[in-house]
Parts: C-alpha cells; structure tokens; sequence
C-alpha cells in the first residue's frame, strides 16, 4: 500500500498527487513512469513521473482525468491508500550534453517535460522549451518549467495567455531561425507529438517523443502496448517509452489507442452511475 | 493379495456444454469413496518407479497407502514432505508423462490416478486442516538470508524448502499478486486461483517474507541485493516475454499474445468487466495460434467469454500436438475446431486497424527437425482465408531479458535464458543460482519446482560451508 500524501488540483481536470514510494523514488529517473492500480478491481495503468525525491522518499505524479482510474483516483483524498504503485519502469530519457535541446511540452506533457529539462540542463545543455495548452486555465508549472528552462516560450490555443498558437509554429520558427538545435523532445497527446515530429522531420533534428499507448504489465509481459518504430515492432513499456518521432507509425498507435473505447466509455459511465447512487 | 484392478476411477467434470460458459473449475476431484477406492489400486510395489518418475521424489506409494488406510494426516505428511504444492501439481502436472507413465500397473492396464490423488490430499488438507494448526518441521535459523526472485513454481518451491532449512527468505515479486504464471496464465477452470493463494499463503506461513511490486533489476539490482545482506539469490523468472508470428498485420486491434490475453482474465479478471475495469475483446470468431497447454487455455478461456466460433490453428498434426492430452481432449469436448497443418500466412484489418480476417497456408510434414518432429513445409499456392475478429499468439515465451541485462556476470544463451547447473542450479555468477522456465525457456510446473528444489539443496550446502 503507498499512502499520498499531498494532492492538489492544477487545473481543472490536472492533479498532482504526491505519493510514499521510497524504493521507487530512490531508483526513479527523468522519462520513467510507475504503473499504478487503484485496488482489487482496478485496471493497471501508467503514470509518468513529473518529480521524486529520493531522500523524502516520494514519488510526484501528475495525471488527467480520462477514463475511470483516473477519474477515481483524482477524488482520493490524502492520507488514502493506493494499493498498487510499481516501478520505475521503462527505459529513462537519454540525457548527455547535446548542445541545444528543445523541449515541446503540450497539455499534461509539461508534468514529464520537467524534470527531463532539469536533467538535461545539469548535464550541460542549454534548453530552450515551449509549453502550449488550449487556453490559459489549462496551463500548470509555468514556473518551474521557467527555472529548468533557459528560455520559455508559451502558447494557448485560444490566446487567452502567452502567445495565440499552437506549438508547432514556435518550434518551427525557432528550427528556422538559424540556431543550432541538437534535439528535440516533444511530450503532449499522440497528435500534437505527431505534428512536432513532422515540423522537425525536414530540418534532420533528431525528435524523442514518449508515447502512451495501452499497457497492462508495463514489464514485457504482454505486448498491449506494441507500437512500430522504423517499421519494427517495440514494446512501448521496456524499450520506450521513448522513441524517435520520426520513425513513429503514428496512426497505428492512434488505432490502437482506440482498442477499448467502446469500453472505457461503458466503464466510466456505470462509474458515474455508481457515484451518484452513493450521493 | 487381491485381484488386480486394472481400471481407474474416473474423476467426475462439470459437463462439457455447461462448463463451456463458465470458469468454474472443470474437473470436480474425488469423493472420499473415490479416492479410497483409487488408492487401494496401488499394489505398493518395491520398485516405487513412480517416485523416480517424479521430479520432486514425491513418497508416491506412502501417501497412497495413508489414503487407502484413510489416514489423511499421515497422506498429508508423506506428500507435503517433498512437495509444496501439491493441489496446484495434482491439477497442472503432465502426471501422464512422469509418475503415472512409469506405474508397474500400467504395465497391464491403467496406471493409479496419482495425480487425482495428490489433489484429494491436497485438497482435503485444505478443507480440514486450518494453516495455523498444519506442524510443519523448521530446522534452526541460520541467520542467512536469501533473496529469491518472481513467485512462480520454481521459486515458490526454492523458498519454502530453505524456509525449512532454516534461512530468511525475501521473495520479490514484479506483479501485485505472487504466483506468477500460476496466476496470470493458467486460468480459474483449470487452476483455481484460490488453491494457489492457499500455496502462496503456505510459503509465507512457513515464514518466508513476500514483497510485491517489486521488480529486481529496476529497484534493487542482483548485485545490490548481494551488497546488501543477501548471501545467495534465486532467479526464477519464469519465461514471461511473448512470442510473435512476425507476420503481416500482427499489430491489428484484436490481436493479442497469450500472455495478454491470459493477463487480462486470470490477472485482471476481465471476464468480470465491468465490475472489474479492465477490458477484454472477445470476439464472434477468434483463432488461436499454437498447440500447446497454453494455446487450449486461451481457446476455453475465449469460449467461455461467449465467441461463437473458437479456432485452434496448429503447423503440424493432431499427434504432435505439445498440450497434455487430457486438455486437448477437454477443448474438443468443448467445441473447438482445430485446424492442423495450417498456419497463419498474414492477417487482414478493416480501415479502423480492426482484424477481420486472416490468410493462412496449407501445410505438410516433411523430414524431422532438430526437435525430433516432423518440420512443417508450407504447401505453396494454398492459400485460404478465415474470418476472425480476434486472434491469440500461443506461439511461446521467452525469458524476460530485465535481470540478464542488469546483473553483469550472468551467461545467457542466444534464446535468452540464464545458464545454470542443471543439478544444482548454480549460475556461473557466484552467489546466484538460477531455474525454471528462466533457465529451461517454457516448460512446466513441476520441472520448475524440481529445478527449485535443487537449488534450495545446492544453496543450503553454500549457506552451511
């Protein structure tokens, strides 16, 4: 059982739950994700770390409410339990001093992009990032996105805040304007990484992106979360999940994403059903 | 002495039209009456080949006598002595092919049900005998500890029997459940999983400590643990990593490796979705891949889930099916088409990457392989399609590569498994004993809890030197 400890609504929809892990934390690196299940008949899903400390022995994590695990999780309270919390799993983002790396945060994207930029940054890079989400009461860790970063360039959808796009004309305009940029990494929903790949695709910048496709294990076991990198098959949970964007099938991973939608829906609503018979 | 009996009792099995659409247990064990009866078949003979047919040396014929004698305590005693598991061996075993295959009554008719006997006993230990009162013998602690990795056959094995040797047992286990393939992949009608907790419980009764979600390799490393006030580490971790076809289309939605599917039934219990969260697709028209045990569980379990139309597509014949024979016969029983000498060639999605179909080849046997058996050649222009909605890879697993590539030392084989000692189970890393699937690649319970057991012995003789 691993008690939260702290919890705090973002933005709407956007948690932040701090949760005892000290063996997890003490192993934890920036790209790694725990694979997390509520209780008895909960569904295993992955989170990816934003932050850990290993000394307090904590692990951050940050997560949208989408389908029911996260739904529920988001109304725990701290000082709750949650019965399973595993990892640290996947391979950790490469970090070594590229030169300039640009990292592209959109939406939930800013939680991981965090302590990836912090890494990078220590190890010697100067890290230009753009943070986008849809409007200005969506955007979260502006701050310490800032203090990671070198320079911030942030963008709504709607203009509400920071400049009107999305962030994909920044991250072209700055590949364009002549600096040398070394790497990219892009964190966000499947879409928007798609599209930041093919903006840097022409410019021969090498493109991380971390993908999210469905997992049960998270360890190999399974296969659930099989993607095609370069034409090859990988499995997302113990060769990812990070991957070169430009070699990504992008829309087998958004098929496959789809695999359960039918279900998620189902789920989610007798969810709802149920809480609103307890009310 | 008596007449011989040369005809055994059948154990009673839920009908095979009922049983088809539920994940009740399909064999119901025997009565008392049954049992003795069974048991008074044995003629106690002194060669006692069944024990040597045994991977773990079981007392054969003196738990036999004690059931005859309806001592139970005794039978329980004279089994559990070599064995830790016995309910989860009196279901799962290829008896046929070990203590039963060697019976001196097979000789003239049918060999003793051992195994529908050893699961009596177990089972009648389970039943009247509550764990807190069950005398089980420790040696005096040696103050060593030892670390055993994955909670499968293998290592449950290896834990209890240096339980019983006297040293401190962690056992690490990656899932959030301990068991390993006995959990996740055999599923609830052959091997309910209430009967392995009742195992996992022993093992932990016994006073081995159990630690969950804890994934050697990622957490602590092999090397750490040994750092660290381990003295000796068991590896057995199974073979978890799934197999594919590597055929056109294998990543089509509807497309599942066994593990998976197994994963999400036994594991995830999505055959009670929604009350449980995780999802499974079922399908009208599913096809499984494979002839093993593994492939006949996905078969029944996606029956049961309510497809109209379950396939079992094999390469080679019906004869050189590897699944025991008792659960091809349960999966004919049950409805399943098996279609041998097939194989699939490519599979075939609609515009929303679901699978719709899937093209196979015709085959035939040509000259032995390396494995003895005859090697599949397809028959070139034979192509034919099949329509499916689902399809399960029962192709076979492959050690998961997360502990060789972080214990530097370890030899390893091209196929991925660990190199150890078959007698003793020692890795050429000292301190680090390996068995099991791990080092075997795929194979079954028992030789698993043989190759744990072994190790137990040769890792106490460390311990003591």
């Amino acid at each position: 059982m691993y008690k939260i400890l702290h919890i705090e609504q973002l933005v709407p929809g956007i948690h932040l739950f701090k949760v005892a892990a000290p063996e997890v934390a003490k192993k934890a690196q920036a790209g790694q994700f725990v694979v997390v299940r509520l209780d008895e008949k909960g569904e295993r899903i992955p989170l990816t770390f934003a932050d850990w400390d290993a000394k307090e022995g904590t692990v951050t994590i940050i997560f949208m409410e989408v389908g029911t695990t996260t739904h529920r999780l988001a109304r725990m309270k701290a000082g709750a339990y949650i019965t399973d919390f595993v990892g640290p799993l996947g391979v950790p983002t490469h970090v070594e001093k590229f030169g300039t790396v640009l990292c592209v945060a959109g939406g939930v994207g800013v939680a991981p992009i965090v302590p990836i930029a912090r890494a990078l940054k220590q190890a010697g890079n100067k890290v230009i990032t753009i943070m986008g989400s849809r409007s200005k009461n969506l955007l979260f860790w502006e701050e310490r996105l800032k203090s990671a970063s070198d320079k911030l360039i942030v963008t709504t959808d709607d203009g509400s805040y920071g400049r009107k796009a999305l962030v994909t004309e920044p991250l072209k305009e700055t590949l364009e304007s002549g600096e040398k940029i070394d790497r990219i990494i892009a964190i966000g929903p499947s879409i928007m990484m798609k599209f930041c790949a093919a903006t840097s695709k022409p410019f021969g910048v090498k493109t991380i992106v971390s993908l999210n496709p469905i997992m049960v294990d998270g360890t190999g076991m399974c296969g659930c979360c099989r993607v095609a990198v370069g034409g090859v098959t990988k499995f997302a949970c113990v060769e990812g999940p990070d991957f070169d964007g430009h070699q990504v099938d992008w829309n087998l991973l958004a098929a496959r994403q789809r695999t359960y939608t039918a279900e998620e829906k189902q789920s989610l609503e007798q969810w709802r059903c149920q809480c609103g018979e307890q009310k | 002495m008596a007449k011989l009996n040369l005809n055994r009792m059948e154990m009673p099995r839920q009908d095979a039209l009922k049983r088809g659409k539920n994940f009740n247990e399909v064999a119901l064990g025997y009565t008392k009456e049954m049992a003795k009866e069974e048991a008074s078949r044995c003629i106690q003979c002194a060669k006692r080949p069944c024990t040597e047919g045994c991977p773990v040396m079981v007392d054969i014929p003196e738990f036999i006598k004690a059931v005859d004698e309806d001592n139970m305590p005794e039978a329980v005693r004279a089994l559990k002595g070599k064995n830790a598991l016995p309910g989860i061996c009196g279901r799962v075993c290829p008896q046929e092919v070990q203590c039963e295959a060697v019976c001196t009554l097979g000789k003239k008719g049918a060999p003793v049900a051992i195994g529908r006997l050893e699961r009596y006993v177990a089972d009648w230990e389970r039943e009247n005998v509550a764990p807190a009162e069950r005398n089980i013998e420790l040696a005096p602690a040696t103050g060593r500890k030892v670390a055993v990795v994955g909670s499968g056959p293998a290592s449950l094995t290896a834990a209890a029997d240096l339980t019983k040797m006297g040293h401190t047992v962690t056992i690490f286990e990656a899932l959030h459940v301990a068991g390993g393939v006995l959990m996740y992949g055999i599923p609830e009608f052959r091997l309910p999983k209430a009967i392995v907790q009742g195992e996992v419980e022993y093992v932990h009764s016994l006073g081995a400590e159990i630690k969950l979600n804890s994934i050697v390799g990622k957490l602590n490393t092999v090397d750490e643990l040994l750092e660290n006030g381990y003295s000796a580490v068991f590896l057995g971790t199974g073979a978890g990593l799934p197999m594919f076809l590597n055929c056109p289309g294998e990543n089509l939605n509807g497309i599942y490796s066994a593990n998976e599917f197994l994963t999400r039934i036994n594991l995830m219990k999505a055959y009670r979705f929604p009350e449980y969260d995780t999802p499974v697709r079922i399908g009208k028209r599913v096809a499984v891949i494979g002839g093993g045990n593994v492939a006949m569980d996905s078969a029944r379990c996606a029956l049961r889930l309510g497809a109209e139309k379950v396939y079992i597509i094999y390469r080679r014949s019906e004869v050189e099916l590897p699944a025991r024979h008792e659960e091809v016969e349960n999966a004919q029983e049950e409805g399943i088409d098996f279609r041998f000498l097939t194989n699939p060639k490519q599979f075939i999605g609609d515009e929303n990457n679901n699978l719709v179909a899937m093209e196979c080849y015709q085959m035939e046997l040509g000259e032995p392989d390396s494995s003895g058996r005859r090697r599949p050649i397809v028959k070139e222009g034979s192509e034919f399609k099949i329509d499916i909605d689902v399809a399960i890879v029962a192709l076979g697993t492959t050690p998961n590569p997360l502990i060789a590539q972080t214990t530097a030392g370890l030899n390893t084989t091209r196929h991925g498994t660990v190199v150890a000692d078959e007698s003793t189970g020692k890795t050429v890393k000292a301190g680090v004993w390996a068995g099991g699937d791990v080092v075997t690649g795929a194979a079954t319970v028992i030789s698993a809890m043989g190759a744990g057991k072994r190790a137990a012995a040769d890792i106490d003789k460390f311990l003591r030197s």
